[in-house]
């Protein structure tokens, strides 16, 4: 039987590092190239070695996939095909190629240039990678060789998104990236259709949680932000330069406009800028409304939002930032947290998810007391609201994806091991598939079932359907006969006529002989004559027939009489038909035809006698 | 060349003025070429090969064919079909035979044998598709012929068996337009009744198809099925199973028609139990179909999520914990039974069974209720950080009384990507709101935060229907709050929604009133034009609750216990709003005029005087009783009504006594009446537009009173010529005033449109009286007696149901001469038209319950404009137009705007359908633009713009 194996190298009962690898059909797959937020190690990127031992990673891969370009999804990237070394193709789609190099370059700054570090993937490395990427269309089947071949579906999230359905022969399985079921300011719902693969993996960040109506949320957010700046006070928004930051501008700057409020709104620079050039750009996987309206007004060109300087950070007055990186650990939302942490009126909005290990997660978990780098303690006096603005699905949204597309099995990555457990089991019970949530390292099989296409001549289809009743019952097997010619890699059904004539074979003629004796005092002729009146008398609506050459045939059945030497009274009646009279359903209803006719002769002797 | 020149622009308030279309009478001409079916015979003879006869066919298909040829016609097509060997050629000779067969006045009774007959031996499938379609057209013109359809559905039922879909799609097609509704078999007498199989169940055989392999016949039978629903076959329940499994159907279209399978019979069959599969539970089956329809809200096709959401809409009848599940995405524990319960009962017959069932709930008091609904269970709501640890898990042994998925329907729909499904849910919980006041209690919040969606559209709807169910609600602050913000919105359109619904809204604090004058204000300075709409807004604001302005009032007028205050600016439009408020709160709370200062009445004696329509008449300590006539219509409003119906009972019961129109009283009770009936309508609003119309019906009766009693009649006719015109000019206005009568008047029964017809024809009459007596020519009279006559018929026709009402008058005693009248000559016609006119009586005029005339108002551009509009000649420039409409059927197409130059020249224009609004019941409101264009002339003059209601005479029939 056929497999298909998953492999988590990162993501597996974990957030952060995704890094998937796919065995199907004997080709492999690596879904996603993520690194840890929360490690500065070795831990922070996939462990490669795992995948070829020593060989090297082109030999054993056939594509790479990005879901999006989420740090996390493809931060270890240049690492990999650079540095690790791999030359086959990367597969992502426009957006995602056109931002992950400025994530990353952006990333390599941080890391290199303001910690420090050596042994990183440098800018060069960045460009080179970025050429091995092919890119991908929404719904374009792309054909990564002869067998394997890939798909997109819009996956929300962040713009340029993707689920990937990787398909080989009929085994196919779906990669949903992060994903999300619930349209925002400024993307769309993922959307797939029902393409019933093997194995569906989905995330599952937030596996046991059903959010209530996003207006709500919005407004919650909105009067927060509102009453901080009326008390005089600075809002930090702590968020990643793309995704989440887009739609908490679109929300403010239209709140801003409405409610014609003053306070600055400032987003940090750099990234911003090139960032949202790119949101301008690629408006057809926005949502409806934003690509409907660009003409008039692209909704990307905020009128409220200003760029950050770091010394606004100490400007008297309320204020609104956006800074990155969204858990707090590490850059510019990290500085102006420290300086604004001390006051009360202050408020601090974590828009979305925090990996353990950050400082965003401790300070959600409660902490007051934050210890910094050189022992220095950090006192939190500030406001921490918690707004769960992280556009994953839900397990509403994940419970939709598995309706929609209807998989066969289901394998949970991208989440907390404790939560996962409690979805599986919520899925089994639900839809009674199989599901399930390997640790990194780990394996997951599964069979699979494959239909074999098999080629049929129409003229034996449309010969076989006419044999059948009438048609609608689709959901039913049917049999027909035929002969199967495995030739070459290629199976097909052709008629029985047509497989001798290519086989060079000859038919072989298979008949069934029976013997009925009989007591009758007449001559053979007689007798037989007797047997024909008989029959005729009896069987009516068959077509029997008195052969001059001493035979009577009913339909095919031939019946000769025939009489022993001993005794001339005991006539032995012949009866032969070939195969097809046996098995050809027109006269399957032969077979109690012929017991009537036996039982039927003898009776009609008895008579006589 | 800059024309400086003035040119002001007037207003003219409820000015319409009719321009009648008069329709020319079509001409029937009988030709006489060569008959069609010879042509094409020739035709089709002549073509050589398929293209050419597929050209002539398509030829032959532009040109329409008269009633009396299509038999022959038919019989060529068919001729020519048994020899044409091409499929394209035969496909296009079929639509043509479903195309003629279709033909006014023809009876295809006779082709149904030859077009079943070319069914037998076609090969081609397409062909056969169309033949089938042609057998549908020819099935549907003869619904009285029980024999045909039977045969049809007979041949229906072969075909179904075919393997082409577009076959199987029409026979599919022909069973549910042609099924037997009035006598459908149950299974038993089926044996004897039917020969053939053609009478066998339809229903049974259609949902055969349910299953079909594709997709587009799974449709057809589902359509089919609906079709027959919609001749008034009642569906068997049977079916409520299989729709429900096409629900999950992969296509879209199939889903679609699935939603509205399962509807119809949750609508036909509300009441019955279907159980849940895997456990005992049972529900009722509207209940299941909701919930089945409510997950199909997150479907994957926007089309099926538009569609479910505009079902569930329909489903009033729905249990009420179902309906707030719609609500929460989580399921509710209402929802969950655990699978121990019911076996207890099973021995208990199923209704009861549920009757337990439900009486076990209620148990429950609404407190435990409303903490168990909150509180979930297993899924963390995500508002609060690391609230989402896996809770332990609950019993595995629970059944969901509702799929999981189908939670929290409104809220998915309300959150939809597109937006036509966010439209379609609004519109669906304004609907179940308006039927369950606990439910628009809950639904609130989620339409209050609809204001806040991205698209203008939608806060519009939902803001339309926060107005339709707003008499169950009472706003918090909070929710005010967000309401109000809207107020800002830039556009107009949404603002003035907004002042609508805060006409009806019930607040709980004197904060909110507060906080709404407060928005209001804001909005009026931000706003300037929105001025009438937000003092609108403040009248109905202040006369609903007065209690709550009471308390504000000093600071509203910024009274002051010791000190005089300074007296603000009469003309602030901001003051007036305030004082509006104030006065309109002050109409049902006499002790709030204690508290205003004196230059408070002054400015409430002007504002009475000048915005008398929002400043209610008060009861003011210390004033004179001016006002005594007002209070005491205010104070028994409704009894004055009353008494004024009464009246104008009295009035026409009085004018109908008069017998025939000789007398000279009768002429000064006539004239008396029609002054009262004015009177009354000034006094009365209410009424304004019945004694109206009964005026002017009066005036018609009138001036043909007048006419007939002219001396004219006695003098030698060519003496008269002079009085004459006074009796053409009766005759020509009495026509006017009919067709007033019967285009302005909104709420007219066919009685009335008859009586006014009754009386046009009087005048037509008497007109042609008038010409016969001109002696223009004999040809002239011949013709205008012929259309004379043609309209007496016509009115026959049309009125035939009300002819017994009409007993003993004109049209009456003319139906009654009617085979004279068509033999004799003119003039003898003409002297029986007068004897009968002179004799016919008065007719009585009945009143409909509710009568309006059509009003329009122009508010924009003002007459008063100090600074005129100036534009260079040859230039155009725009002009605003707003407009309020009021009792008009169909604006969009009969209103236009007229704009009427200096020199006479005027122009119509005819305004977008777009640019109607209507902002409510019978009312209407045009803001559009009108280009303003001319040559130049040298001194400032004034440009009239006018509303035009157009009219048709010929439509007269509606």
């Amino acid at each position: 039987m056929p497999e298909i194996k998953v492999t988590p190298l990162g993501a597996g009962q974990d957030v952060g590092r995704s890094c998937i690898l796919v065995s199907i059909g004997g080709k492999n797959i690596m879904l996603d190239c993520g690194m840890h937020m929360g490690y500065n190690d070795d831990r922070r990127f996939p462990d490669f070695s795992y995948v070829t031992q020593n060989g090297r990673l082109t030999d054993f891969l056939d594509c790479v996939i990005i879901s999006h370009f989420h740090l996390d999804h493809c931060g270890a990237l240049p690492y990999m095909s650079e540095m690790v070394g791999y030359d086959g193709p990367i597969y992502m789609t426009h957006p995602t190629k056109a931002i992950c190099p400025i994530l990353l370059e952006d990333f390599r700054k941080i890391t290199v240039d303001k910690k420090g570090e050596t042994n990183f993937f440098t800018s060069q490395m960045i460009k080179d990678c970025m050429k091995k990427v092919v890119p991908l269309n929404l719904h374009q089947t792309v054909q990564v060789d002869d067998e394997l071949e890939i798909k997109a579906y819009y996956a929300g999230h962040v713009l340029g998104a993707a689920m990937v359905q990787i398909k080989v022969g009929s085994e196919s399985v779906v990669y949903t990236g992060d994903y999300n079921m619930t349209p925002d300011r400024h993307l769309g719902a993922a959307w797939i259709d029902k393409c019933r693969p093997d194995i569906l993996i989905s995330e599952s960040t937030y596996a046991t949680t059903i959010r209530d109506s996003k207006r709500c949320r919005e407004r919650d957010f909105l009067k927060k932000v509102h009453e901080s700046i009326e008390r005089g006070g600075k809002v930090l928004i702590p968020v990643f330069a793309l995704g989440r930051a887009q739609e908490l501008c679109i929300l403010l700057e239209t709140f801003w406009e409405r409610m014609n409020l003053k306070a600055p709104i400032y987003f940090s620079t750099g990234l911003t800028e090139k960032a949202n050039h790119y949101y301008k750009l690629f408006i057809t996987w926005t949502n409806q409304k934003i690509r409907k309206t660009f003409v008039q007004r692209n909704m990307f060109e905020f009128k409220h939002i200003k760029a950050f300087d770091r010394s606004y950070a100490d400007n008297p007055g309320p204020m609104v930032v956006f800074a990155t990186p969204g858990m707090l650990h590490a850059g510019q939302s990290l500085q102006i947290f420290k300086k604004w942490a001390g006051n009360e009126k202050n408020m601090v909005i974590m828009p979305g998810y925090c990996v353990q290990g950050t400082i965003g997660h401790k300070i959600l978990n409660g902490q007051r007391k934050l210890e910094m780098e050189g022992r220095a303690t950090l006192d939190v006096k500030l406001q921490v609201e918690y707004m769960s603005f992280s556009a994953h699905a839900d397990a509403k949204g994940i419970m939709q994806l598995i309706r929609m597309a209807e998989p066969r099995n289901m394998l949970l990555v991208h989440g907390e091991a404790a939560k996962m457990e409690f979805l599986k089991g919520k899925i089994e019970q639900e839809f009674s598939i199989d599901c399930y949530m390997p640790a990194n390292g780990e394996t997951a099989m599964v069979t699979t079932n494959p239909s074999v296409p098999v080629d049929m001549s129409l003229n034996l289809l449309k010969r076989e359907m006419a044999l059948g009743g009438p048609l609608p019952d689709p959901k039913k097997p049917r049999t027909m006969h035929g002969t199967l010619i495995m030739k070459e890699n290629s199976l097909k059904l052709v008629s029985s006529e047509q497989a001798l004539k290519e086989l060079g074979l000859n038919e072989h003629q298979l008949r069934f002989t029976c013997r009925v004796q009989l007591q009758d005092p007449h001559s053979d002729p007689d007798t037989l004559h007797r047997v024909y009146t008989h029959l005729k008398s009896v069987l009516k609506g068959y077509t029997i027939q008195h052969l001059p050459d001493g035979t009577v045939m009913v339909e095919s059945i031939v019946i000769k009489v025939s009489s022993s030497a001993e005794d001339v009274n005991a006539k032995v009646l012949l009866l032969s038909w070939s195969y097809q009279v046996q098995q050809s359903p027109v006269i399957f209803s032969s077979e109690p035809f012929n017991q009537f006719l036996f039982s039927s002769s003898r009776k009609g002797f008895r008579h006589t006698r | 060349m800059a024309a400086h020149l003035k040119k002001r622009v007037y207003e003219e308030f409820s000015k319409v003025v009719q321009i009648p279309h008069e329709e020319a009478q079509a001409k029937k001409l009988r030709l006489s070429k060569p008959s069609k079916s010879a042509a094409l015979h020739v035709d089709l003879c002549k073509a050589t090969n398929s293209t050419d006869a597929l050209q002539y066919l398509l030829q032959f298909a532009r040109k329409p064919v008269e009633v009396e040829s299509v038999e022959g016609v038919i019989r060529i097509l068919l001729e020519h079909y048994y020899k044409e060997t091409d499929n394209s050629v035969r496909l296009k000779i079929a639509s043509l035979l479903g195309l003629l067969s279709k033909t006014n006045g023809f009876s295809p009774d006779c082709i149904v044998d030859d077009a079943i007959n070319t069914l037998g031996n076609e090969k081609s499938h397409q062909v056969l598709a169309q033949l089938l379609d042609t057998l549908l057209v020819i099935g549907s013109q003869l619904p009285e012929s029980p024999a045909v359809r039977l045969r049809l559905i007979e041949v229906a039922c072969k075909h179904l068996s075919d393997t082409y879909f577009g076959v199987r799609n029409k026979c599919l097609q022909l069973l549910g337009c042609l099924g037997l509704v009035d006598a459908p078999l149950t299974k038993d007498s089926n044996g004897p009744s039917s020969s053939s199989g053609g009478a066998r169940d339809v229903q049974s055989i259609i949902s055969n198809y349910f299953a079909d392999q594709d997709p587009r016949v799974r449709t057809a039978a589902i359509k089919a099925m609906l079709q027959l629903h919609d001749r008034g076959m009642k569906i068997h329940q049977i079916i409520y199973d299989q729709a429900c499994r096409l629900l999950s159907d992969d296509y879209e279209q199939v889903r679609s028609a699935a939603v509205q399978m399962v509807w119809v019979l949750s609508q036909l069959y509300p009441e019955s139990i279907v159980p849940i599969p895997s456990s005992n539970e049972e529900i009722r089956l509207v209940d299941d179909a909701f919930g089945k329809i409510s997950h199909m809200v997150s479907d994957g096709s926007w089309m099926v999520r538009v569609q479910a959401a505009k079902t569930l809409g329909s489903m009033l009848q729905v249990s009420s914990h179902f309906l707030e599940q719609t609500l929460d995405k989580k399921l509710m524990s209402d929802l969950r039974v655990s699978r121990a319960f019911p076996l207890a009962e099973s021995h208990a017959t199923q209704t009861e069974h549920v009757l337990c069932f439900v009486n076990l709930q209620r148990k429950r008091t609404a407190h435990e209720r409303a903490k168990e609904l909150f509180v979930s269970g297993e899924f963390s709501s995500g508002r609060k950080w690391a609230d989402d640890a896996p809770k332990e898990k609950l019993d595995s042994n629970t059944v969901n009384l509702i799929a999981s998925g189908a939670c929290g329907a409104f809220v998915h729909g309300l959150e939809d990507e597109m937006f036509e499904v966010r439209i379609a849910a609004v519109e669906a919980l304004c609907q179940l709101a308006r039927s369950s006041p606990s439910f628009a209690e809950k639904c609130l919040d989620f339409l209050v935060d609809m204001f806040n969606d991205e698209i203008e559209e939608v806060r519009l709807q939902s803001i339309h229907v926060l107005r339709e169910i707003s008499t169950h609600i009472t706003l918090r602050e909070d929710q005010l709050d967000t309401v109000l913000a809207v107020l800002e919105d830039s556009s107009r359109d949404i603002r003035e929604a907004l002042h609508e619904l805060l006409c009806y809204t019930n607040v709980s604090t004197k904060e909110c009133i507060q906080l709404a004058l407060l928005e209001l204000l804001k909005n009026l300075n931000k706003y300037p034009t929105d001025r009438n709409s937000v003092w609108k807004c403040l009248k109905f604001l202040g006369s609903r609750h007065p209690a709550l302005v009471l308390p504000l009032v000093p600071e509203l007028l910024s009274t002051h216990p010791y000190f005089d205050t300074p007296e603000p600016d009469m003309d602030d439009p901001a003051y007036i709003a305030v004082l509006v408020l104030v006065f309109n709160a002050a109409k049902s709370c006499p002790t709030m005029p204690a508290l205003f200062s004196d230059h408070t009445f002054r400015h409430y004696a002007y504002l009475r005087d000048s915005l008398s329509h929002l400043v209610p008449p008060l009861r003011l300590p210390g004033r004179k009783q001016v006002y005594s006539l007002d209070s005491v219509d205010s104070s028994c409003g409704s009894s004055s009504v009353e008494s004024a119906q009464l009246f104008l009972q009295q009035s026409l019961n009085r004018v109908s006594s008069i017998q025939n129109l000789e007398t000279a009283g009768d002429q000064d009770l006539l004239n008396f009446t029609i002054r009262d009936l004015q009177r009354l309508g000034e006094l009365q609003t209410e009424l304004a537009g019945a004694a109206d119309f009964c005026a002017t019906y009066l005036r018609c009766q009138l001036l043909l009173m007048k006419a007939l009693q002219e001396k004219l009649w006695n003098v030698a006719v060519p003496l008269y010529l002079q009085q004459n015109v006074t009796a053409t000019a009766a005759a020509q206005q009495i026509l006017e005033e009919t067709y007033k009568l019967e285009f302005l008047y909104s709420g007219l029964e066919s009685r009335q449109v008859a009586t006014i017809h009754h009386v046009r024809l009087q005048a037509k009459a008497l007109q042609l009286i008038l010409t016969a007596r001109t002696r223009q020519g004999l040809d002239l009279l011949i013709s205008s007696c012929e259309k004379f006559l043609q309209e007496v018929e016509s009115f026959q026709r049309l009125f035939l149901s009300e002819l017994p009402h009409l007993q003993d008058s004109f049209v009456d005693k003319l139906l009654e001469l009617m085979p004279r009248l068509v033999s004799c000559k003119p003039a003898e016609l003409v002297k029986i038209l007068q004897t009968t006119l002179r004799q016919s009586g008065l007719l009585q005029l009945r009143l409909p319950e509710q009568i309006h005339r059509a009003t329009a108002t122009i508010v924009e551009p003002t007459g008063e404009s100090d600074n005129p509009l100036k534009f260079t000649s040859g230039l155009v420039v725009a002009l605003d137009i707003d407009a309020t409409l009021e009792h008009l059927h169909d604006p969009q197409n009969s209103v236009k705007v007229q704009v009427l130059y200096p020199d006479g020249q005027s122009h119509v224009i005819h305004p977008k359908p777009g640019d109607f609004r209507k902002p409510g019941p019978n009312r209407h409101r045009l803001i559009t633009q009108v280009y303003l264009s001319h040559t130049a002339w040298t001194e400032p003059s004034q440009v009239e713009v006018r509303l035009l209601l157009a009219y048709s005479s010929s439509s007269s029939s509606s």
